[in-house]
């Protein structure tokens, strides 16, 4: 299990194949690997964007995000978990998040993987700050709720 | 004899300060804290509360040298 809180951007294919060649405890084991990217768009609520920052809580995050880990591995058969998140100025097409499970089956795989970015987004002591278009700042106020946004449409 | 109180994101711009020293004196619950920090500013019905990097509800016990946090709605992922 490893969680990392990134300054400078970060290439996820890359992450997680260094992860998956050093878990060697997990070889021979996993049958299944889901992986969610979450990348910034140049647009939100309407408008466009130009950039973002990303502030954090140092200690809190890592805490929080090693309980939903914990979380995960109480309730489905998790191999390994790699969480990687940036903070700092953060620009379109750059990822901002990266969730990677290993598991036997793939229903352990996509179960755990959803619940930890569902978990991180409404408890990982994150904050953006956007940069539109007009060179306004506007401060994100809320993550949706990435269930009830799946089940509306 | 005292507690540090920090501030985050949007809450910290509004008011204006990252953290505060707090003498830890006649404070209970981490509702205290923020009367005893911000004593002309209303709480904002929406900010979170941590207490030594968890969430604590507002009625929480704070202890001294506890580190009390104030935050808006977490945005990340």
């Amino acid at each position: 299990m490893e969680i990392k809180i990134v300054t400078e951007p970060f290439d996820p294919w890359q992450e997680i194949q260094t992860f998956q060649k050093s878990a060697k405890q997990m070889h021979g084991k996993y049958g299944a690997t889901s992986i969610f990217v979450g990348t910034m768009r140049d647009f939100n609520d309407g408008d466009d964007v130009k950039g973002m920052t990303l502030e954090h809580y140092p200690g809190m995050t890592e805490k929080q995000l090693a309980h939903i880990v914990d979380e995960v591995s109480q309730q489905w058969s998790v191999l390994d978990v790699l969480v990687v998140h940036r903070v700092g100025d953060v620009f379109p097409d750059q990822p901002i998040v990266l969730v990677a499970v290993w598991t036997s089956h793939r229903g352990d795989a996509f179960d755990s993987s959803r619940y930890i970015m569902e978990a991180l987004k409404s408890k990982a002591p994150f904050w953006k700050k956007e940069l539109l278009q007009s060179d306004d700042l506007r401060w994100v106020d809320k993550n949706t709720d990435g269930y009830k946004a799946a089940g509306n449409k | 004899m005292s507690i540090k109180v920090r501030y985050f994101a949007s809450l910290k711009e509004s008011i204006g300060r990252a953290e505060d020293e707090l003498a830890f004196v006649d404070i209970n619950s981490v509702a205290d804290v923020w009367v005893n920090a911000n004593k002309d500013t209303d709480r904002p019905h929406n900010i979170l509360a941590a207490v030594n990097m968890e969430y604590v509800g507002f009625d929480h016990l704070v202890h001294d040298g506890d580190e009390v946090a104030f935050f808006p709605p977490v945005t990340g992922g």
